[in-house]
């Protein structure tokens, strides 16, 4: 009898041991030559190394296929392992690192898990297990369509740039098809540097031909024959895994010459960034594709029109993509049915930093930051109280407990003056120096920023000496005063994001927790100031 | 020619057609040689018809490059948001300070070179590392202590210095897969 056992392949997993865990259960279960066998006579196992299942703080998670379902184990030790087989862990064995059926932990099954509906289950590079849980069912979809058409449905789901500016990523198909050229591109913007995110990664290794897949509809949609994967070089275990499932992909004929005997090539090629973050930003990645310094583009022209090497470039980012192939296969309404507002669909959320229970939480729009911070979280890792917590990055605002009650949504967090972006939170307990956090914000600017446009080249530097300032006590309603007009200057003349959004977090530092900026409130003098 | 002079020719013969070649070149050199010797940059200048301003330009400007040989191993300490929530900064200043040096530094033995590094996607599981190319999470002040005194005691795994990507598949699918989708272009 063969058991399967499945020990993730995950970056995050094997940053806590996975590999050495995988190792302990192959020897474990081996042919004993140095007698180390202690898996019950007669018994085979199977190890697949899969995805993830998001559940973090259970890593190394180790799942047995039992005739009851997955049974989940973890955290498990290379030192557990003698036990677990023992305990008859093959069967289902009790163990006091028994989790039940992996499918009922509550932070899984209270999830609702559409772009990740694969990761953490199937083996990422076979095609056979991808194909027999829905794989390529969208692209087949979306062969028989006209171009015109795919791009129809998209625009239906609803699906907006899951990257952080969250543009509707039908709309971008549409100017994009519309454009004449005999060269169009897809770009899949990989260069997840946004602390607190790592959605990005977990498809790339977990299901990566569901990125493959998505990029292939939109070529199909737009008419491109070439696609690149723009990715970080901090992330060489997901180079390696999509390099392979490139090449598997390639030889089903699902790339080629002929996509699925269509007759319309489309092929893929991995680009590898080099540290810089400012590359995550659409303009700066493409100068970069281009063999140059990541400098920032001004838009117009749109890369829609004239992007990669000038030529009409449909450009979105690995979740946005892999969540194109459900949309296809069950149609736009369907995707478009979760969600609230006018954020549709669901967010892979990413729980990070001092949370106890730190994770990918796939969810519809609309749950606030409290149900996934204690609901979901379980609160600090430290057991503190969580004080702040910045949510979309670096360049998103930190916000403290009184906003927890705001909806997930694009516009109503926005409106809450928040920013959800790549989907990131990072919690901070109460041992954070928010003035710390705030010059750490203009410093990461001064080190990112490609230094093209003078407001985030210079301004950046001028923040962090202001913030110096500040928490020396030096004039501080002077001080103030003129990182408010900086922090403005760079709202709104900055060529890009980068340092268009770096006063959010500054500001909000400021504004929600002013008595670490040493500023007492309500205090005439510094109200003014401020 | 020396052996780094062939080792450049080879990584500018294996890039050179792709479109935007400059960066799977660098790439290649510094995955063979672990840095980008300062005497690669008119050769790769002339193979792709840059100027040698450019090219130092590229290589200056992403973190990634670097210009001189680092040490036995390298260290990447993630200084994020994420990890800092989680004491990151306190592990940065004992790095530094047991080793005595600064960030982009080897340690004077040779062992060991810091860098620091914005992101490791591993924010769950902070604060995070990255040892030659390979994660590691939840990080304490003894699992610093142990990465460090295990450096300082194993010899260098060959020329791979801060990935091991070069001398498998990463290089080699590059190549075949950058040059095929030219057919149909």
């Amino acid at each position: 009898m063969t058991v399967t056992v499945f020990v993730p392949r995950d970056s995050a997993a094997v940053s806590v041991g996975a590999d050495e865990v995988a190792d302990a259960i192959a020897r474990a279960a081996g042919p004993g030559a140095c007698g180390e066998r202690t898996a019950p006579a007669g018994a085979d196992v199977r190890i697949v190394r899969n995805g993830s299942r998001g559940m973090f703080w259970l890593e190394p998670l180790v799942e047995v296929a039992t005739g009851l379902g997955r049974i989940a184990y973890g955290p498990v030790a290379p030192s557990d392992v003698a036990g677990l087989f023992e305990a008859g862990f093959l069967e289902g064995g009790a163990h006091p690192l028994r989790l039940g059926p992996t499918e009922d932990i509550p932070y899984l099954k209270n999830q609702e898990r559409l772009t990740f509906a694969r990761v953490g289950i199937t083996d990422p590079l076979s095609l056979a297990d991808y194909e027999r849980h829905g794989g390529w069912r969208g692209l087949r979809a979306a062969v028989a369509m006209q171009g015109a058409d795919i791009v129809e449905q998209v625009v239906a789901s609803g699906l907006r740039g899951r990257g952080g500016a969250a543009f509707p990523a039908g709309i971008k198909w549409r100017t994009v098809r519309a454009t004449a050229g005999e060269q169009k591109y897809v770009v899949c913007n990989a260069d997840e540097g946004d602390s607190g995110t790592f959605s990005d990664r977990m498809i790339m290794e977990g299901d990566p031909f569901v990125l493959i897949e998505g990029m292939t509809i939109a070529a199909l949609a737009v008419g491109a024959t070439l696609g690149y994967i723009y990715l970080r070089s901090e992330y060489p275990d997901a180079e390696r895994t999509l390099y392979a499932a490139l090449a598997a992909a390639r030889e089903a004929g699902f790339l080629g010459a002929s996509v699925l005997g269509t007759g319309k090539p489309f092929d893929i090629d991995i680009r590898r960034g080099a540290g810089a973050y400012i590359c995550g930003e659409e303009t700066a990645m493409l100068d970069s594709l281009e063999g140059k310094r990541g400098m920032v583009r001004p838009k117009p022209p749109l890369p829609a029109i004239a992007g990669l090497f000038g030529k009409p470039t449909v450009i979105n980012n690995v979740i946005t993509l892999a969540s194109v192939p459900i949309i296809l296969d069950k149609g736009g309404k369907f995707y478009a049915d979760y969600g609230m507002g006018r954020s549709r669909g669901t967010l892979p959320f990413q729980l990070a930093g001092n949370v106890l229970h730190g994770g990918l939480v796939e969810k519809a729009f609309g749950l606030t930051l409290r149900e996934l911070l204690y609901d979901f979280g379980g609160g600090s890792a430290t057991g503190r109280p969580i004080r702040a917590v910045q949510v979309g990055g670096p360049l998103g605002q930190y916000l403290p407990v009184a906003k927890f009650d705001t909806p997930l949504d694009y516009e109503a967090f926005a409106a809450a003056g928040g920013m959800v972006g790549h989907g990131g939170v990072v919690a901070f307990d109460d041992t954070v120096d928010m003035a710390i956090m705030a010059r750490y914000a203009m410093e990461f600017c001064a080190i990112e920023s490609c230094g093209k446009c003078t407001p985030c080249r210079i301004g950046s530097v001028r923040g962090v000496e202001v913030i110096d300032k500040l928490r020396a006590g030096k004039r501080r309603p002077q001080n103030l005063a003129l990182l408010r007009d900086l922090c403005d200057t760079m709202a709104n003349a900055s060529l890009c994001a980068m340092g268009g959004l770096t006063p959010g977090p500054v500001l909000s530092a400021i504004e929600h927790f002013p008595e670490d900026f040493g500023i007492a409130l309500p205090d005439n003098s510094t109200a003014k100031a401020l | 020619m020396d052996s780094s002079t062939t080792i450049i020719e080879a990584a500018i013969a294996a890039n050179r057609t792709l479109p935007g070649a400059l960066l799977p070149v660098l790439h290649a050199i510094q995955d063979a040689l672990g840095f980008i010797p300062p005497a690669a940059v008119p050769q790769v200048a002339r193979a792709l018809n840059l100027s040698q301003a450019e090219v130092h330009g590229v290589i200056t400007f992403y973190h990634d490059f670097r210009s001189a040989p680092p040490g036995r191993h390298v260290l990447k300490l993630c200084l994020a948001e994420a990890c800092q929530a989680m004491g990151s900064d306190a592990l940065a200043a004992r790095l530094k300070q047991r080793l005595g040096v600064d960030w982009r530094q080897t340690s004077p033995d040779g062992a060991l070179t810091i860098e620091p590094v914005y992101c490791l996607g591993n924010c769950a599981l902070s604060p995070a590392l990255m040892l030659d190319g390979k994660l590691r999470g939840r990080i304490t002040s003894d699992a610093l202590d142990g990465v460090i005194e295990a450096c300082r005691r194993e010899p260098a795994r060959g020329r791979d210095l801060g990935r091991d990507l070069g001398s498998d598949l990463g290089s080699e699918s590059s190549r075949e897969s950058g040059r095929e989708p030219e057919d149909h272009a």
